[in-house]
């Protein structure tokens, strides 16, 4: 059977819809582990060690284990103890806080790195520790990790496929449906890189964006 | 102006393990008075000058302003905001300006007065308007630090310093890291502040300018006063061999 993509045009509505679920499963969890990473950084650096010990051994089993297992888990783990999630708020989850840890590390070496300096100049003008920190430490740097954290958000965006393995109705899982109806794997599979393929220029554009307009606040 | 202490520093010494950076350093500067310390290289400048605002606490000694001890005991959330308090009236200008890069001029300007002062952001950017036109670089309000130049960016970290009002400042080498053309433009704002009569402690390897600006020299060597009394005498009359020695070196370059 030969490549037949006249077949695809009848299910964009579904694979628009899909990638809109994307780009808001990404967005969602991209806004989580920005958030979620700048926590984890501020408490691996300065946490007290109650806190500092159980977000530090949370960690460790994000990064050391599969995202598929953590969303399984999340999804269909937590029901077991009363808590019912639903899917899409499952996968943000899952995700936001698989990137936030990864965030987290670029942030905390990227504190280390601020100079002195601004310690300095903040604390002189009467800004206490939390202060500084928020307002002129964790600000700058940030910003200097807006490319490698951009890299994660585009990693996240791939990742976000997984979400579907719990029902999120997201691209892949689109596609997936398309297929079952059609039996166009080939072509499905291909529309849906397409879109993903696209989404991420579009990421990336962003990205660029933002890094031409901090530049000069660097 | 009253001849009343001002900022005192009392039996100040201060060591890093085995190494004594201050001996026993004793220091009154009154109101409007206006302050040199020089010496050479290592002398423990930076780190007197640190101590008034507890950047580098004293080991032991005692620093006031006025009628405040800035380095009080105090258990440590008290510390802190007593610190936070008392540095709010001390302003200090530092050799590689500390300008927080991600923000504007009017944002390093404004960050300290709003977030402490409870000022409103109008409030605010009149104050900040008001602190550059004194540094003469109103148009550069919206500009970010990276495109000001040395001396430009030394004169946004004095306004900035300036904006809290404090009772005194502190300049450590506010000069040493400009080009050489680009100093004047430094110390003509110092200058400036001098006919206010504010009240200044200043760290500098500029002989000249110390002689035409301060009431008073400090000679600092090995981390003790070896000598101090006005320009006239430090500059022309030293009574000590090694202040002789350091100014012989200094004033031929
Ligand atoms: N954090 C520190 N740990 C150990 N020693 C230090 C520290 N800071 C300063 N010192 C030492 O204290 C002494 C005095 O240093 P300080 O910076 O006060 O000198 P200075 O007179 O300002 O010199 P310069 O003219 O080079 O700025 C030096 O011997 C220096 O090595
Ligand atoms: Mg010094």
């Amino acid at each position: 059977m030969g490549l037949d993509f006249s077949v695809v045009p009848g299910y964009l509505g579904v694979l628009a819809m899909g990638a809109g679920w994307t780009m808001a499963i990404t967005i969602c969890a991209g806004v989580l582990s920005f958030f979620g990473g700048i926590v984890f950084a501020v408490i691996a650096l300065y946490g007290h060690w109650s806190v500092r010990l159980p977000v530090r051994a949370f960690a460790f089993l994000f990064m050391g284990t599969p995202l598929l297992l953590q969303l399984f888990l999340i999804y269909f783990g937590l029901i077991q103890i009363g808590i019912d999630l639903p899917a899409f708020v499952a996968g943000v989850i899952g995700l936001g806080l698989h990137f936030a840890v990864y965030n987290s590390e670029l942030i905390q070496a990227s504190i280390l790195a601020v100079d002195k300096g601004q310690y300095e100049g903040a604390r002189t003008l009467g800004l206490s520790r939390g202060q500084t920190l928020r307002r002129v430490v964790i600000p700058q740097a940030v910003r200097a990790v807006i490319p490698p954290m951009g890299n994660n958000m585009i990693a996240l965006l791939k990742d976000s496929a997984l979400v579907s393995v719990i029902g999120v109705m997201e691209l892949t899982l689109a596609a997936q449906q398309a297929i079952s109806r059609t039996y166009r794997p080939f072509e499905f599979y291909l529309a849906a890189a397409f879109c993903y393929y696209v989404v991420n220029l579009a990421l990336e554009a962003g990205l660029r964006h933002l890094e031409r307009r901090i530049a000069a606040s660097r | 102006m009253s001849d009343q202490a001002f900022v005192t520093i009392k039996n100040a010494a201060k060591s890093y393990g085995q190494l004594e950076v201050l001996k026993d350093i004793n220091l009154t500067v009154q109101r409007g008075q206006i302050v040199a310390i020089i010496g050479p290289s290592g002398s423990g400048k930076s780190t007197l000058l640190r101590a008034i605002n507890e950047l580098d606490p004293l080991t032991s000694g005692e620093v006031w302003l006025e009628d405040v001890q800035i380095n009080r005991k105090l258990p440590h959330r008290q510390y802190e905001a007593h610190v936070n308090q008392v540095r709010q009236d001390i302003g200090m200008v530092f050799q590689h300006f500390n300008l927080f890069p991600h923000l504007t001029v009017r944002g390093n300007i404004t960050l300290a007065p709003r977030m402490l002062k409870g000022l409103t952001e109008a409030e605010a950017n009149k104050l900040a308007e008001e602190q550059l036109a004194k540094v003469g670089l109103s148009e550069k309000i919206d500009e970010y630090p990276s495109r000001l130049s040395g001396g430009q960016k030394q004169r946004v970290a004095i306004a900035r310093a300036l904006a809290m009002k404090p009772k005194v400042m502190l300049f450590d080498e506010a000069t040493s890291a400009l080009d050489p053309e680009l100093v004047e433009e430094v110390n003509l704002v110092m200058r400036q502040l001098a006919e206010e009569h504010m009240t200044m402690i200043i760290v500098t390897h500029e002989m000249d300018f110390a002689a035409s600006v301060c009431d008073r020299v400090l000679f600092m060597d090995k981390g003790v006063v070896v000598e101090e009394g006005p320009p006239s005498v430090i500059f022309q009359n030293p009574a000590n061999e090694r202040t002789r020695n350091f100014l012989r070196k200094h004033l031929s370059r």
